[in-house]
């Protein structure tokens, strides 16, 4: 069935076309004005003004590894972030703690750490899947370089971004 | 013709032409992406220079050092002429434009021609052959029906573009720019005879004939140059890009900055016919005579009022184009054939039949 469709009927005025064109000048200048004013907040200087203060806790920037109050690393190289990582971002070198060293009970530790990031996701499963938490999801989101080689973040670098975190949990205090 | 006048001519020409009206074009590019920003609640260029002022610069130099692709299918000679025969006639509308008084002595205008507006229609005319160059050279089908396309659009815009400064020149019975400029200065503007002899029912009837005239002459300087809601030749899902889909580098940005020229020239000539050119409103510092001298502060502030208003008549033209939907096709040729040929031709009859009544 053809359904006909009643288009409204224009005035004479209308049919003009002219006053068409002020009211929608009207609204054009209406937006041209508040832009230039400022009383339109259009858009952040990105590299100027961040939005950093706003960022929230469970902002998933960049993985980090962190150390405690004890200056103890506290990653013990169990690889479950690098089993778990869904772009194999991840790769861990273990390494055993020397027995004369004074966290020899923890037994194992990365010798290297590598996060590639180009490769990296930032979907936070190794945060949730580590027992020992030792990863984190940093704020850091701007993570650049000019080279592949520069975009994989090495012990050192990761450990930088991580930084000391205080008020975790320690399950290797008591056994020392 | 001695040496004085040539020096005098060739000074006018590089200033007015290179030193203003070109820098005035890339300004116009950095002016449409500001207010069209604006316009639509973004920030626009705003990175190179204070507030993005030299983003035209660096636009420039950008088509400067691309790669200047000539396909191996387009027909050379022609293919390269056309950018510059859409760029040129452009430029070459200066010539007559009166864009201030006098200053030092000189007249300023490069050329006080007797017959200023046919000679701007002659040349704009000129730009037609660029387009269609360029659609036919191009040798490929999305360019070519692009260039019919404006082509058709053009002529058919130029006969009512003519048509509707007919009844303005019937009211000042001249052709020079220069002493239709006068006229306003002394006696009001064709749109605002508020001084002088034009404050008087004559004046104000005569108003009349002349807004129908502005009206037509607006609207069809808007689809001379192409812009919306007129931007037929460019169309991305008919055409790609009309008549230079095959052009890049510095050859495109001829046919960029053509446009923007033109709307510059079209504003110029606005300006000049309907809003009294270079003069300030209710004759405030207007010279006695034609040829009378005048100090040269009163040759820069008339200078300074003629690129005012040309600038304001330009940024008329960006906010109707970030205002308006385009028109179809049809809608177009309708406008143009069945409209306004017809009303100008009546207003013209119109206004023979006012000046003899009155």
């Amino acid at each position: 069935m053809a359904i006909i469709v009643q288009r409204p009927k224009l005035k004479w005025w209308e049919q003009l076309y002219l006053p068409a064109l002020f009211i929608g000048m009207k609204v054009t200048l209406g937006h041209f004005i508040a832009t230039l004013t400022g009383k339109k907040k259009v858009t952040m200087q990105y590299p100027e003004e961040k939005w950093d203060a706003h960022l929230p806790d469970h902002y998933r920037g960049a993985p980090a590894l962190v150390t405690d109050e004890h200056g103890r690393e506290r990653c013990v190289a169990c690889q479950l972030c690098e089993f778990i990582c869904p772009p194999r971002a991840i790769t861990i070198k273990p390494e055993e703690i020397p027995s004369d060293d004074k966290w020899a009970k923890v037994e194992k530790r990365p010798r290297a750490f590598e996060i590639d990031m180009i490769r990296c996701i930032y979907c936070g499963l190794c945060e949730e899947v580590c027992p020992e938490q030792a990863i984190f999801l940093r704020k850091d989101y701007a993570i650049t370089g000019t080279s592949r080689a520069e975009m994989v973040h090495d012990k050192e670098r990761l450990y930088e971004i991580g930084g000391v975190r205080t008020g975790l949990v320690n399950k290797w205090n008591e056994l020392k | 013709m001695d040496w004085h006048l040539i020096i005098a001519a060739a000074i006018k020409i590089v200033v007015f032409v290179f030193l203003v009206t070109l820098p005035l074009v890339a300004m116009s590019v950095w002016a449409e992406r500001r207010v069209s920003a604006a316009i639509q609640d973004r920030v626009g260029p705003n990175r190179v220079g204070p507030f993005g002022l030299l983003q035209a610069v660096a636009d420039g130099i950008k088509f400067l050092l691309k790669e200047d692709f000539t396909p191996a299918h387009v027909r050379k000679f022609y293919f390269w002429l056309a950018p510059a025969l859409t760029m040129v006639p452009a430029l070459l509308t200066c010539a007559v434009l009166p864009f201030g008084s006098r200053l030092f002595g000189e007249k300023m205008v490069i050329a006080d021609l007797d017959v200023g507006p046919l000679y701007v229609f002659a040349i704009a005319s000129l730009t037609v052959y660029g387009i269609v160059l360029a659609g036919w050279a191009s040798n490929s089908k999305y360019p070519f029906l692009g260039g019919v396309r404006s082509t058709s659009q053009m002529i058919s815009y130029e006969i009512s573009l003519g048509l509707s400064i007919v009844p303005l020149v019937m009211i000042y019975g001249d052709l020079n720019l220069s002493r239709i400029v006068h006229e306003q200065a002394q006696n009001g503007w064709a749109l605002l005879p508020l001084w002088g002899e034009g404050l008087s029912l004559k004046g104000f009837i005569l108003a009349i004939p002349i807004f129908i005239s502005f009206i037509i002459f607006t609207t069809s300087m808007f689809a001379e140059t192409n812009r919306l809601p007129f931007d037929l030749p460019e169309c991305e899902t008919e055409l790609v890009a009309g008549y230079h889909t095959e052009y890049s580098s510095m050859k495109f940005a001829l046919f960029f900055l053509g446009e923007y020229a033109a709307m510059i020239i079209g504003s110029g000539l606005a300006v000049t016919l309907f809003f009294g050119g270079w003069s300030l409103p209710f004759g405030w510092l207007t010279p006695a005579t034609l040829d009378a001298e005048v100090p040269w502060w009163h040759g820069m502030i008339h200078i300074g009022t003629f690129f005012a208003k040309v600038i304001a008549f330009i940024l008329f033209f960006i906010v109707v184009r970030w205002t308006l939907p385009r028109f179809r096709y049809d809608q177009l040729m309708r406008l143009g054939w069945v409209f306004f040929f017809e009303i100008a031709l009546a207003n013209v009859v119109l206004t023979a039949l006012l000046l003899w009544l009155l």
